[in-house]
């Protein structure tokens, strides 16, 4: 069943109380960061403190990706030296801004895999588009590996580098988020938008949100706990939708039984993409498909 | 392992634990002072892991402060091991 990815909760990597407590939050996803949310003279102890909890943490359901420093840094491949070895669900690399680094890195974590025997398709990458130079090249770097599942936006440092200010409305990035949104949408991965920063204002994070499930996205970074619940309550599919999604499954079964593949609802045909998407709103609504 | 210079990791915040390292003359052994907020419950288990850690880097001389806010394991070793790679000069990718 695909992964639910609504919420992408940052644990900055040198918090052991934010660290231990990762999976209780309820994101569906945790993203444990070695990067901006780490002083530069502490890189080491958050990359220690990082590795141990990914040993011996609990995070229950969510999927676990770790955002490394950049390899243009002194800190990138000492990171990667220490995580890939215990294969976290996720990779998320920021700042890609070509498909050449991309390869770099891919180079780097199959050599690191090979030395420690693991298999190249367990653990995937999250490409982070950061710059004007990454949007420019979304596309190529969303269709390079198949171990890309998912792009993410990083609103703030993208605003910096097209030096514009960042406001509320986001009119600056909207053409990234929608470059972004279709280059995912293209190659079948997932799409994740950037954090809405100001905590405190429920509201406007609540139509961010919608606006971004709107033009696509699958879901939305958060640096607050506070701020999951609101997400997931947008991204909770309506009353009608779960009842369509669960009519079609059911006829599904029924009629793949009886050997049918394309079958039609109320005249309208029902086959693979309708299906998937089906399914999906059932999981969103955490209903079990084999219960049906 | 020879303690080169002082060192410290970790922070004073809850669930987190302070190492302080400095070197000591040599043949001076291991001086070691553990406070915590558990102290009653877990003061054993935090000097044996001390121990165990200082252990397995082969490190007889040294003197080394802790105080823990109720730290887990995996943050005890973690901050043990980044205090004693960088008291002995051996961090790695870090400013």
């Amino acid at each position: 069943m695909k992964k639910k990815r609504r919420t992408m909760l940052y644990i900055p990597g040198n918090n052991p109380a934010m660290l231990q407590q990762g999976g209780v939050y309820g994101a569906d996803s945790l993203l444990l960061d070695l990067e901006d949310a780490v002083a530069l003279n502490q890189k080491d102890s958050a990359r220690i403190l990082v590795r141990n909890m990914l040993q011996s943490i609990n995070f229950y359901d969510a999927e676990v990706c770790v955002r490394v420093n950049h390899l243009d840094t002194p800190f990138g491949l000492e990171d990667l030296e220490e995580i890939v070895p215990l294969q976290p669900d996720a990779i998320r690399f920021p700042k890609t801004e070509t498909v050449e680094e991309l390869a770099e890195l891919i180079k780097i974590i199959e050599a690191i895999e090979n030395k420690h025997n693991l298999p190249h398709d367990k653990m995937t990458i999250h490409a982070m588009i950061e710059t004007a130079l990454g949007v420019q090249n979304v596309f190529e770097i969303a269709k390079f590996s198949k171990r890309v599942d998912a792009i993410t936006i990083g609103g703030q440092d993208l605003t910096a580098d097209m030096n514009i200010k960042s406001t509320k409305d986001g009119s600056g990035i909207d053409l990234a988020r929608k470059m972004i949104v279709m280059a995912a949408k293209a190659n079948k991965i997932d799409a994740i938008d950037t954090v809405f920063v100001d905590v405190n204002d429920e509201e406007g994070l609540r139509n961010e949100t919608e606006y971004a499930k709107q033009i696509g996205f699958t879901g939305k970074a958060v640096i607050n706990p506070r701020q999951i619940d609101i997400i997931h309550d947008v991204y909770m599919p309506t009353d009608e939708e779960i009842r369509k999604a669960y009519r079609i499954m059911k006829e599904f079964k029924k009629n793949k039984k009886a050997g049918i593949g394309v079958f039609a609802i109320d005249g309208k045909m029902i086959d693979a993409p309708v299906m998937a998407r089906a399914a999906h709103v059932l999981e969103l609504a955490r209903i079990d498909f084999d219960s049906i | 392992m020879k303690i080169i210079k002082k060192a410290q990791s970790g922070s004073f915040e809850s669930s987190d634990i302070i190492v302080l390292i400095e070197p000591v003359t040599e043949h001076t052994g291991r001086n070691i002072e553990i406070d915590s907020t558990v102290m009653l419950e877990f003061g054993d288990t935090i000097e044996k892991l001390i121990t165990q850690k200082l252990d397995n880097y082969n490190i007889t001389d040294i003197h080394l402060i802790v105080k823990d806010k109720g730290a887990l394991e995996p943050t005890i070793h973690a901050r043990l091991e980044t205090a004693i790679t960088r008291a002995c000069n051996l961090q790695k990718g870090t400013l």
